[in-house]
């Protein structure tokens, strides 16, 4: 199905609620044109574009909820879709927790949705690749990357007289470049909401210059060391903290925001008084929805402000049973940075490693958010303010809480992508001391 | 279900949530999952609609896909159901090779008009395609099976079985978790039932009929004056089987010379939980471990992890080739050590197969996704590194005849690709008991279960940690660990194997959301292995203050 206006999809939406017998009711809509290019070996592998729409029925009958969902919008359908979710009511336990909808909110206008992404066509897509390809065969290195767009709108409205809509675009590109020996690697990653801001062919520059200039690299012994983590590598570890940000399990004692004692450590201050981190919908680098996926407004929230957990977000249960507003988690984070360039970091590093990208991200130990992982795609060894050498891939330790502590500087917050989870965050390059690397890795 | 939807699932996600979980197609009634929407007749009919299009515009191979895609997913916590679903994918997908380039469409209308139009597509996409293709697709050879049938043989059909009796039996498990001392308890039960037709323009029209089930939970306990929580999952595994995995047998039991029970072809979630609370609270006050240099022990359903990561990747022939660059990585096992014929994965008492057949794994199929019987075959022999997994278009690279039948696409809407099958490790030959393991260790640690997990992208450097941890002194187990992970690196740790336990202690580890390519496609896979014997791996303390 095409992509639906605002007044298409008030128009659908109301007719699947005026079928509605039950207590209340909620349909949330949501439809995706994607598409992407997939290559490796210096060649495309894969391609595909990707249509999908679904509507999804809530029906509650006291707090007895039932959800059913469909991808045909033919009036029997919807008639059909309300009535599962009605028997599936019928059939469901009572969850205690169950919080009435939401009644009309009033959201601000978003800015997600950019024309010019919205209308990429198959000619940009293979161009875009086109570029990053000859990039690598140019510097007789191999390229693997991937390409995605998205072109989507979300709806959602409610028997209490709610209702949203936004539209949104997205693409993130990737690109890993190694050398034809395999001796050398490098990575570069890019998201964007306007696909004009989309430079593949520099993104490749990059990663092959990484490639060419990491072969040949040098073992050193694993420790403590001063590291500079570019944003790529700054995302993977920070956004274990921004998904771990509830309240309730704070509370409930099984988070590391919980407190000695009992309750949660919101107001303390857990990190360096430098650390501001922030969602902010109406952001124009990183913007997202003006609402969540429950219908609650999504606004500007300030998470660590100088340190100090400012927020934790709340389910609207959870929220009402402490008596607080419920906020919702965030959609997308942003930490404050300063006005140093990656090059000005290094300049100013007497001894260090900076580190391109980290891979394979994993809990250790949810108590201490200890995390394990490694390095990949570009590791050098930096001294007297200068990359001296390659150096081999290591395998780090580290909680992202301890990591903060460690702060030296922050450099100047770029738009970046998290490769563990897909996520755009906006992120300042990281200078840390003591970073715990705890074993040498072969790979490449 | 792609892993990010997976994080969701698991409540670490970003965002408000749409829907209480994530849907893997539409929910329907679970009395809709067993109504039977079209014959096995209808569909050749359907599929012969493709073959002959694609014929007729040019394509030189079809391979049409019928699925329907049956989920359902059953959560709780502590007292209360938190979800129930299920739900149906139920499409058409059709992959064929013109110009000698690939091309896939699918689409949801299951009808002549429907497969014809995305037949059409398909061979479109490859034409366009192959102005990007180096050199044309070649396949190995597979024989037309004519008309053929595969079910998983289950004993008792999970989506049979009322939602109602799985509610009690996760809520019961629940209550004798908080009755022993859990502060916490989720549950949860996942339930699969591929229903798949295939058949190619090589003569064959294969039926299958996939079952998996997969219960778990984990338990919590916390000291709130410390502030310390810890957590026990399940030890259970996902398995390629029906209701009848959570009907517990007494010969599927097996008890650890130290009071713990671990399971194999069925499962007892009640007594599990209960056991499961009290090594939480134990883990409270259990002993911090000191780093250093330590004989490992390593259970089942902890090993199988190790397995996957170690050897089933890197011996994926697509990832040595270079094609997940990008994401997943390349691989360590390069072709130039396969073809030395001398490459020392392991210690001599190493023997690793691949095997699509092995009954009650995750994989085992009849078939594979581009319609290859399935079979097993050495990775492994005697420490030496003798084979890949690879499927039909990529096999020739290698020198070889035949796929290896381990071609899988998650659903009917996403093209079919190289994934892992069931990578096992062989049981000792001689006599060799778990017990007799731990008299024979002086310094070690036994783990069971899976814990936190990560290797490089070409699979050398691993780390892993595990579900509990147990300290082996002079041949006996003294007592509980904590904080214990272990380093290795591939070859150095597969050579450091000096002893496995005999046939009686194999038992399958599972995985069921292995992700890989991009766009990200899950698949599920089993690993085989008797507890086994590591000496002198190198052990770090986890432990940290924040």
């Amino acid at each position: 199905m095409a992509l639906l206006t605002k007044e298409e999809v008030q128009a659908l939406l109301k007719k699947v609620l005026s079928y509605s017998k039950a207590d209340e009711c909620e349909v949330n809509l949501n439809g995706t044109d994607s598409a992407n290019i997939r290559y490796a070996r210096n060649s495309v592998s894969t391609s595909a574009k990707v249509s999908q729409t679904q509507l999804a029925v809530s029906s509650a009958f006291g707090k007895k909820l039932g959800i059913a969902t469909i991808n045909e919008f033919d009036d029997a359908s919807l008639e059909k879709v309300v009535r599962r979710s009605e028997e599936l009511a019928q059939l469901a336990p009572e969850n205690p927790e169950h919080v009435s909808f939401l009644g009309p909110q009033k959201y601000d206008e978003a800015i997600t949705y950019v024309p010019e992404t919205a209308n990429i066509t198959p000619r940009l897509r293979s161009d875009l690749v086109a570029e990053s390809l000859k990039v690598a065969r140019d510097g007789k290195a191999v390229a693997a990357g991937f390409l995605e767009d998205n072109n989507g709108y979300s709806a959602m409205m409610n028997s209490k007289g709610l209702f949203a809509y936004n539209t949104s675009t997205n693409t993130n590109f990737s690109i890993t470049v190694r050398t034809e020996d395999g001796r050398g690697s490098g990575y570069a990653t890019r998201g964007y909401n306007d696909v004009r801001k989309l430079d593949t062919k520099r993104a490749t520059q990059i990663a092959t210059e990484k490639a060419l200039k990491s072969a040949d690299a040098k073992a050193i012994e694993p420790g403590k060391y001063t590291v500079i983590l570019e944003p790529a590598a700054v995302a993977v570890l920070l956004e274990n903290v921004f998904f771990r940000l509830d309240a309730r399990q704070a509370d409930e004692g099984r988070s590391f925001l919980s407190k000695a004692g009992g309750g949660s450590r919101l107001g303390e201050k857990l990190v360096d008084e430098r650390v501001n981190i922030y969602s902010d919908p109406l952001n124009p680098e990183l913007p997202t929805s003006t609402w969540s996926g429950d219908g609650r407004p999504q606004e500007k929230v300030s998470w660590i402000e100088k340190g100090v957990i400012k927020n934790l977000s709340y389910s609207r249960y959870w929220a009402e049973k402490k008596g607080v507003k419920a906020v919702p988690g965030p959609d997308a984070a942003i930490m404050e940075g300063g006005t140093k360039s990656l090059e000005e970091l290094i300049a100013g590093t007497k001894k260090g490693v900076l580190v391109t990208r980290l891979w394979y991200i994993r809990d250790v130990d949810p108590q201490s958010l200890l995390l394990t992982g490694l390095t990949r795609d570009g590791t050098f060894y930096i001294e007297n303010g200068k990359i001296q050498y390659p150096i081999k891939n290591f395998r780090f330790n580290e909680s992202p809480i301890i990591m903060l502590n460690n702060l030296e500087e922050l450099g100047k917050v770029e738009r970046t992508v998290s490769v563990e989870s897909n996520q755009n965050y906006l992120l300042p390059p990281l200078k840390v001391r003591d970073f715990t690397f705890s074993s040498l890795s072969d790979a490449v | 279900m792609k892993r990010r939807d997976f994080v969701q699932l698991t409540g670490l996600g970003l965002g408000g949530l749409l829907l209480p979980f994530p849907m893997m197609g539409n929910s329907v009634s679970p009395e809709a999952l067993l109504e039977i929407p079209i014959t096995i007749a209808q569909k050749k009919q359907l599929a012969d609609v493709a073959l002959n299009t694609a014929k007729s515009l040019g394509a030189t191979y079809t391979d049409v896909r019928i699925g329907r895609y049956l989920n359902q997913f059953v959560s709780t916590r502590e007292k209360r159901v938190q979800g129930i679903q299920s739900s149906e994918s139920y499409g058409v997908g059709i992959r064929v090779i013109a110009n000698g380039t690939w091309g896939f469409a699918s689409t949801n209308q299951v009808t002549t008009e429907g497969v014809n139009k995305a037949t059409t597509q398909a061979v479109a996409i490859a034409r366009a395609n192959s102005k990007f293709q180096k050199e044309p697709v070649i396949l190995a050879p597979a024989p037309g099976y004519g008309e053929v049938v595969w079910n998983t043989p289950i004993q008792k059909n999970s989506f049979e079985v009322p939602v109602s009796e799985k509610v009690d039996l996760l809520l019961n498990a629940n209550s004798e978790a908080m009755k022993n001392g859990a502060n916490f308890v989720s549950s949860n039960l996942f339930q699969v039932n591929e229903q798949k037709y295939f058949a190619s323009s090589d003569g064959s029209y294969i039926d299958q009929d996939i079952h998996r089930i997969w219960p778990t939970f984990t338990v919590s306990a916390i000291d709130r004056a410390s502030g310390q929580f810890k957590t026990r999952d399940a030890l259970s595994a996902p398995m390629g089987m029906g209701y009848d995995y959570m009907i517990p047998k007494k010969e599927d039991k097996l008890q650890t010379p130290f009071g713990m029970t671990l399971y194999g072809n069925s499962y007892d979630i009640v007594e599990d939980a209960i056991a499961a609370a009290k090594q939480a609270k134990e883990k409270l006050t259990a002993k911090s471990v000191e780093p250093g240099k330590y004989d490992m022990v390593l259970e089942p359903n902890h090993l199988g992890l190790t397995i996957h990561e170690s050897v089933g990747h890197p011996l994926e022939l697509d990832r040595i080739l270079g094609y997940e660059a990008n994401y997943a990585g390349t691989s360590f096992a390069t072709l130039d050590k396969l073809k030395s014929g001398t490459f020392n994965y392991g210690s001599k008492v190493v023997n690793i197969f691949a095997d699509k057949t092995q009954p009650c794994s995750l994989g085992a199929v009849g078939y594979d996704d581009e319609g290859v019987k399935c079979k097993r075959w050495d990775l492994i022999k005697d420490g030496i590194f003798v084979n890949v997994e690879a499927i039909r278009d990529q096999v020739h690279m290698i020198g070889q005849k035949e796929s290896h039948g381990c071609c899988y696409s998650q659903s009917w809407e996403d093209v079919q690709f190289q994934r892992m099958p069931n990578v096992s490790l062989a049981p000792g030959k001689e006599s060799y008991s778990l017990a007799q393991m731990i008299k024979d260790v002086e310094k070690g640690i036994y783990i069971a279960g899976r814990g936190s997990y990560s290797i490089d992208q070409q699979r050398y450097n691993f780390q892993f940690g595990g579900n509990v941890f147990y300290e082996i002194k002079n041949g006996e187990v003294i007592g509980m660990l904590n904080d214990v992970a272990y380093q290795s690196n591939t070859q150095e740790f597969w050579n450091s194997c000096v002893k496995i336990c005999d046939e009686k202690d194999y038992r399958l580890f599972g995985s069921f959301f292995d992700g890989k390519g991009q766009p990200s496609q899950v698949s599920a896979v089993s690993h085989g292995s008797s507890t086994s014997r590591f000496n002198g791996v190198n052990v770090i303390n986890t432990a940290r203050t924040i």
